[in-house]
């Protein structure tokens, strides 16, 4: 039941945002762990609110969003309605890092945008310390989340195929059918057994067939950054799952601060703004922290205090740190035949064999067969300086022959990769805006060197005239954010302990990929919903 | 190769505007039956029948010569949109005070009046060529928006274009999950 306050607004009615009476669990930020804890938390029982500080967006207007996503006047910021004052931020390191391009804030959160793909982590992610003398190691393991690896592939609905030898143990099938493989990909197959690079599908969390009420997939081609038909799996569909089980969902409510109890051991109450500039207290006797890891480390060192004078929970001054992304490494050209691309958005291929690797001084390596290579032709049509037969005469001549391979590589967590605070710049409400600091190491530039050594050795098979290579000197962050309140036993070294609990603090709990110790080379989507999952039940053990 | 008016609703159901079974609906059934020039809206009306001449000018010009039935096809796309999208209506509107000024000046005609390759002459004239489309930016860079691109997206998100180019499932368009496995041959 709800504990106070309206339920799920309509569409015309203007929602009421005034707090709920003390309620068990605040849960801030409407995002996959947010959304997939505060249900859970919903399952057994507990009255929830969830604060989110973004809109609540009209699934009807998906298909407009993707309009504006093709037609290159309206920029990538405004398919979700990213920027602006709200969403400032700053980049000061070494490496600039395009921030609100790699977020979503709003219910659903940045799965409203992702490419959807659901990957676990292997058990040597949990282990790189000790296998490789680098990083740190998880203080817990595979066998740990197995269980709730399974939970969150049923939660988002994966469509996967257990062919992957390189894949860590599982029992159970995926919930739905795998994508077939592509015609680009059969002719990858040929030259990747010639280059001895072993292919295998993709766990997608989009819908092979119909499922939980929502389509399979559709085919319109513009998965990432929007879905009009909803195949793909968004965080708004559970969010909506939990309103229906009574748990409330605010939205337009940002988390200002968090305010402690009990000589600062306790969260005694969300700080929250609306729009009309009034701050509301939303009490409960637990919070989880679910803002992605950016926005979840800001809004503890926004909630600094007397008795957290450095920020809150960051007695190890490991709030903020140890930012990780993955690294893009890829390789394109084209061929001398039709390879049938960019016909559907998403990838049906890809070869894990070089992640749990023995190359000296490399990192997992992850590699990806992409079925959108080279320009959509729309795309192109409307940036075109030309029209009438010449631009289709350009249209044919650069659509159809292009492949492409990507890849990604994982960053080791370093210190002074991390968040901050810019107090010379701040938010709409006057709070300083999150700075990124973010540079490469040299591991990280030998992985994507290796990468590309690899997709080059297919390249040959092929017989493809390269085109590009996006590697070391050129690549970009695949928008993954990572390790900034990182999990850990010791809690001079780290901010929550296994059960995602921050050690300073007994009744806050953090479900993000800031818990991250290492980032692997996995899109990280499927570990945060395992730990989301695993957050809400140590959660349900302390109420 | 036919535009056909499946290719204007797979057009229309892409950018949004009509879902599942909308075929119904579609704004162009009709839209210039009844118009009394003193009824209420009939001003609008009249607006909008010029503006979605005027798209089929554009298309007439800036589509490949491969295509027919051009002039169904933007008529059926560009009346549902216009009906749907009031805003978009609105600044379409707006700017075809430019291309009429042009098409004044150049052939003593308003633009919804030209044939296809006065009407290209016109967007040329004007810049919209090489202009950048962006709906609140110049006379040249609104045109290029509300006009050229407007019937590019509709001929290329369709199943139509999109084979024009060797693609039957283009972007935008929801074509299914088979044709991304299928070869050249088929």
């Amino acid at each position: 039941m709800s504990a106070g306050g309206s339920g799920p607004a309509s569409a015309t009615a203007t929602p009421d945002r005034t707090p709920s009476r003390k309620v068990d669990v605040c849960v801030v930020g409407a995002g996959p762990a947010g959304a997939l804890a505060a249900n859970r938390l919903a399952d057994r029982g507990h009255e929830v609110v969830v604060l989110e500080a973004g809109p609540r967006f009209d699934r009807d207007e998906r298909r407009e969003r993707m309009e504006r996503a093709i037609r290159p006047a309206h920029g990538t910021h405004s398919v979700w309605d990213m920027g602006g004052e709200r969403d400032a931020y700053t980049s000061s390191g070494e490496w600039f890092y395009p921030l609100n391009v790699a977020r979503v804030k709003g219910v659903g959160g940045s799965t409203l945008h992702w490419q959807g793909m659901v990957m676990r982590l292997h058990e040597s992610d949990f282990e790189r310390h000790t296998r490789d003398g680098v990083g740190a190691d998880w203080p817990l393991d595979y066998a740990d989340l197995r269980p709730y690896y399974a939970e969150a592939e049923r939660a988002l609905g994966v469509a996967g195929a257990s062919d992957n030898p390189f894949a860590p143990p599982r029992e159970n099938p995926h919930p739905m059918p795998a994508f077939p493989p592509s015609y680009s990909d059969s002719i990858f197959a040929e030259a990747c057994e010639e280059a001895g690079v072993a292919m295998h599908s993709v766990p997608n969390a989009r819908n092979s067939e119909a499922r939980d009420g929502r389509s399979e997939c559709v085919g319109f081609g513009t998965c990432q950054p929007v879905c009009p038909s909803g195949a793909k799996y968004s965080a708004d569909y559970t969010v909506e799952a939990a309103e229906s089980k009574g748990v409330r969902v605010l939205d337009r409510v940002p988390v200002q601060r968090l305010e402690t109890t009990d000589g600062g051991d306790r969260v005694g109450a969300a700080i929250y703004a609306t729009s009309d500039g009034e701050e509301h207290r939303q009490e409960a006797r637990q919070f989880v922290l679910a803002a992605g890891g950016v926005e979840t480390p800001r809004l503890l060192l926004l909630s600094r205090s007397a008795d957290h004078p450095d920020g809150l929970a960051n007695s190890s001054d490991a709030v903020g740190r140890y930012f990780m992304e993955h690294l893009f490494a890829g390789t394109g050209g084209r061929l001398d035949r039709p390879t049938r691309q960019n016909h559907v958005g998403f990838i049906t291929s890809e070869s894990h064999q070089f992640y749990d690797n023995d190359f000296e001084g490399v990192g997992p390596i992850k590699l990806e067969f992409l079925n959108y290579a080279g320009p959509s032709p729309v795309e192109q049509a409307l940036t075109a300086d030309e029209w009438g037969d010449d631009l289709l005469d350009s249209l044919r001549d650069s659509y159809g022959t292009h492949i492409a391979m990507g890849g990604l590589v994982g960053q080791l967590p370093r210190a002074d990769n991390r968040i901050t605070l810019d107090p010379s710049t701040t938010d709409d409400h006057g709070n300083p805006v999150p700075d990124v600091q973010w540079s490469l190491d040299d591991r990280t530039r030998r992985s994507l060197t290796k990468t590309n050594d690899i997709q080059t050795r297919v390249f040959d098979e092929l017989g493809a005239d390269v085109e590009w290579t996006v590697g070391p000197d050129n690549t970009g962050p695949a928008y993954h954010h990572m390790g900034t309140t990182r999990m850990g036993d010791d809690s001079d070294e780290s901010v929550v302990d296994p059960r995602l609990r921050t050690h300073d603090v007994s009744n806050l709990t953090v479900a993000s990929s800031s818990v991250f110790v290492t980032s692997g080379a996995m899109n990280p989507t499927l570990t945060i919903a395992a730990l989301a999952l695993k957050a809400a039940d140590h959660v349900d053990d302390d109420l | 190769m036919e535009l056909t008016r499946r290719d204007a609703l797979a057009a229309l159901a892409g950018a949004g505007i009509l879902a599942g079974g909308g075929a119904a609906a579609l704004a162009r059934d009709g839209f210039r039956e009844g118009t009394d020039p003193g009824s209420e809206g009939a001003p609008e009306r009249a607006e909008t029948e010029r503006v979605v001449d005027a798209l089929v000018v554009v298309a007439r010009g800036v589509y490949p010569s491969a295509v027919e039935n051009v002039g169904s096809f933007v008529e059926t796309y560009a009346a549902t949109k216009l009906d749907s999208r009031p805003d978009f209506r609105t600044g379409a509107t707006e700017t075809l005070d430019a291309l009429d000024a042009e098409a004044r000046i150049t052939f003593d005609a308003r633009f919804d009046e030209l044939g296809p390759a006065e009407g290209e002459t016109v967007l040329r004239r004007v810049g919209a060529e090489t202009a950048e489309p962006d709906p609140g930016g110049t006379t040249a860079e609104r045109i290029r928006y509300y006009y050229v691109n407007e019937v590019l997206f509709a001929l290329y998100t369709s199943p139509t274009g999109g084979e024009l180019v060797g693609i039957e499932n283009p972007q935008g368009h929801p074509g299914g999950t088979d044709s991304y496995q299928r070869g050249p041959e088929r």
